[in-house]
């Protein structure tokens, strides 16, 4: 469904992506994993067109989308849920869902709506909150339903665990395991929480400073020694 | 009521010394800056350049000074009566002892009153026993009741501005004698001088509420942007002059004219962000305003365009005598249409009033429905994040070329109304100080809310028309006014985000708008 070729990225003279190729298929949760700077984040920017690559291409279901603008990227059913959550913070949280919406048919908004509500059933709560009000975790909810908002037939999640309390992480990541399971949704996973990531992903990709060092089967990772050592210490 | 009494603040200690020494700190900073200021100033005398001396007003500004903040160093220490004596004598002296200079005299006044308020409240709240949490309380009560009254505000302010030219007499007719009806305040209310203000304040209010859309709703600050203003004036001033084109004509195409400017000016800094920004469409202002200058055959350069007509509707002008063929005078028209009138220069103003309230109408309408629209939360979610707004497939470019052509249009508008009220233009009114005044009228405004941007131009703007006997103190009561709302309200006056629930989806209803008005507060 996905395909990266040989891709990479610049800031300026600072190359982030030294030659990217992976794969993920219709249904799938891949996972990225990597230490801080490995260049998670730049890749899931790159896919999604806010930080163009500079080399290689890009494929999706046989289109290359290398060089589409977001906009259009998002049209072809490929939302992105950035690091850091973003939510709008002065807006409320149907506002941000509303957000998530804009390029989207708008005969479609109540029934999505629907579905991130059930799917996180604190947003229905706190509807009229504001967005910066919301705890980690609400926010992080609200962040994942915005890009639902959109049809996504591809999700790309940024570190969704960052910052968050054991209890709550195991709602976002049944949260995944749900959107893709019965709403079939491809997911491609940024996660620093390796053992979490891992246990639920279908496969898995290592990167190292801008390359991609193992991949594999989410199990077969978390049986390597390579990565126990590097990031499942203490993961347990 | 318990946590109260745990949250209240312990009662700041009173040590001389410390009093003391910030005293000497006062009179140290405050020497040091009135010897340029007070002390030493050049007059001019038979042409020639003289230092003069003033030891008598460097001494009394001095006292002022030192004493004024021993009163408000006692009112921290919760010394308030002490305080209050100071801000008596202050007052007392300030009203009846003769002072080198009548300012020192209003400031000691002034400073004295201030005082008195501020330690008279002191006592009362004491006597009161109501804390600091109370206060707390009191104070989100009052915004949340602003909240909800903006609404009726807003309708009240635009009926009272909608019948302004009129009011005097009006209230003339409605109120009795007794309660004012004939009053000198009552008859100047609609007075030559309050409409020509207004229309003044309402010039602004149109640029500010242009400014806010760039400003205000995408969060780029634009420096430049007496840049659109001055595109507006002169195209329509060229417009008047080489095509001979009417007011109505030549408005919208000068509105045109700055929406491709803001079009132009806007593509090369859409990559641009923050302090970067700023600083180039700090330079476009002044290269517009540079070319203003240079393009002599096109603007006359530092002499302007003259003669630039003034509105009128249809055949009908607003001049004492209608000097082209086919054209009668408003007062002519009037007098055979509708009942005797004699001419006045005052129609014409009011007719200018008119014109720039409606504008100021219609560019509030469609600004109010496009921050409904997808675009205007478009403009929003950029402010707010960008790359979350990018990565929501919101198209970046053309969100900031929107934002920019829009409020080029608005500017647009303004400019070329200021060209047809003053019928003389030169580059001298296009400045950076414009674009300052006009981008200090949005934030103080609240950024974004169009009621507070308006009472903010009507403040920034009023003000210093208000003071103008003050003569070269006026500009130091815009000065003024800024201090007084940055304190008073430092988020601006108005600053309160309206969510906007109607962009798609359900039909809310309105229970639920009640509850989004609480959500929103909280
Ligand atoms: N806007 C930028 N300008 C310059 N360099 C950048 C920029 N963004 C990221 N980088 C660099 O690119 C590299 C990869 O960064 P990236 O954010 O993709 O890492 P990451 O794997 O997501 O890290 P983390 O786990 O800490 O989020 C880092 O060396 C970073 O310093
Ligand atoms: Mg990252």
């Amino acid at each position: 469904m996905l395909e990266f070729k040989d891709v990479q990225t610049f800031y300026g003279s600072i190359q982030a992506l030294k030659g990217i190729s992976l794969t993920v298929e219709k249904g799938e949760i891949v996972t990225l994993i990597g230490a801080n700077g490995a260049g998670k984040t730049t890749l899931l920017m790159t896919m999604s067109g806010i930080t163009p690559a500079s080399i290689g291409t890009i494929t999706y279901k046989g289109e290359d989308i290398t060089k589409m603008r977001t906009d259009m990227i998002v049209r072809k059913g490929i939302a992105h849920s950035p690091e850091g959550r973003r939510i709008f913070s002065k807006m409320t949280v149907f506002e941000n869902l509303q957000m998530g919406a804009m390029t989207n048919d708008p005969a479609r908004f109540d029934e999505n709506l629907d579905y991130v509500f059930e799917l996180f059933p604190r947003l229905k709560e706190r509807e009229w909150q504001l967005g910066g009000t919301l705890s980690g975790g609400e926010q992080q909810m609200l962040a994942m339903g915005r890009s639902l908002m959109s049809n996504p037939e591809f999700l790309l999640l940024d570190e969704p665990s960052l910052g968050l309390a054991p209890l709550v992480i195991r709602d976002i990541f049944r949260a995944i395991k749900q959107i893709n399971e019965e709403h079939g949704v491809t997911v491609l996973l940024v996660e620093q929480n390796a053992n979490h990531a891992l246990k639920l992903a279908h496969r898995g990709y290592v990167l190292v400073t801008g390359n991609i060092v193992l991949s594999g089967t989410g199990q077969e990772l978390l049986t390597n020694p390579e990565v126990q050592a590097a990031y499942l210490e203490g993961g347990h | 009521m318990s946590d109260t009494i745990t949250n209240l603040p312990p009662k700041p200690e009173f040590n001389l010394q410390a009093i003391a020494k910030e005293m000497a700190i006062t009179f140290v900073v405050g020497l040091g800056l009135m010897i340029p200021m007070v002390l030493l100033r050049a007059n001019d005398v038979n042409g020639k350049l003289v230092i003069e001396r003033h030891w008598q007003e460097l001494f009394f500004a001095l006292v002022l000074l030192v004493v004024g903040r021993l009163g408000l160093i006692l009112l921290d220490k919760h010394k308030a009566l002490p305080a209050l004596i100071i801000g008596v004598v202050m007052a007392i002296a300030g009203y009846s002892i003769h002072f080198p200079t009548e300012l020192l005299e209003v400031f000691t006044l002034a400073a004295g009153v201030i005082l008195i308020i501020r330690a008279v409240l002191f006592l009362w709240r004491e006597y009161k026993g109501i804390t600091a949490n109370d206060r707390e309380n009191a104070k989100k009560r009052r915004e949340k009741l602003l909240e909800n009254s903006t609404g009726y505000i807003s309708a009240i302010v635009i009926i009272i501005a909608g019948l302004l030219p009129f009011l005097s007499d009006i209230l003339q007719l409605l109120l009795p004698d007794f309660l004012g009806g004939d009053s000198s305040f009552i008859a100047n209310m609609s007075g030559r001088y309050v409409v020509d203000t207004a229309i003044l304040i309402l010039t602004y209010v149109l640029l500010a509420w242009g400014l806010n859309i760039v400003v205000g709703y995408a969060g780029l600050l634009d420096l430049g942007f007496v840049a659109f203003y001055a595109v507006g004036s002169y195209s329509f001033a060229i417009l008047a002059r080489d095509f001979n084109l009417g007011f109505w004509t030549a408005l919208p195409l000068a509105g045109a004219f700055s929406m491709l400017s803001g079009l132009v000016l806007g593509f090369p800094v859409l990559k641009l962000r923050g302090d970067y920004f700023a600083i180039v469409t700090l330079g476009f202002g002044e290269i517009v305003r540079l070319l203003l200058l240079n393009l002599y055959e096109l603007t006359g350069g530092p002499d302007g365009i003259n003669g630039i007509p003034r509105p009128g509707i249809g055949n009908i002008v607003f001049s004492k005598r209608a000097k082209e063929e086919g054209t009668q005078t408003f007062t002519e028209f009037f007098s055979t249409n509708f009942w005797e009138i004699t001419y006045s220069s005052n129609h014409r103003v009011i007719f200018l009033y008119y014109i720039v309230f409606i504008l100021c109408m219609l560019v509030a309408i469609f600004t109010i429905r496009i921050r409904q629209q997808p675009l205007g939360r478009a403009w929003e979610a950029l402010r707010e994040n960008e790359v979350a707004a990018a990565s929501l497939g919101i198209n970046r470019t053309n969100i900031k070329l929107a934002a920019f052509a829009i409020s080029a249009t608005w500017g647009g508008f303004a400019g070329a109304f200021f060209a047809s009220r003053q019928g003389f233009i030169s580059p001298e009114s296009y400045t950076f100080i414009e674009s300052a005044i006009i981008l200090a009228i949005v934030v103080m405004g609240g950024m974004g809310n169009l009621m507070g941007i308006a009472l903010a131009a009507a403040i920034l703007i009023g003000l210093p028309e208000l003071f103008r006997d003050l003569e070269e103190y006026r500009m130091a009561t815009f000065g003024f006014g800024l201090v007084l709302i940055m304190i008073w309200r430092p988020t601006g006056l108005i600053s309160f985000r309206d969510p906007t629930v109607l962009l798609f989806g359900k039909k809310k209803k309105k229970a639920d708008e009640e509850k989004l008005a609480e959500g929103a507060g909280s």
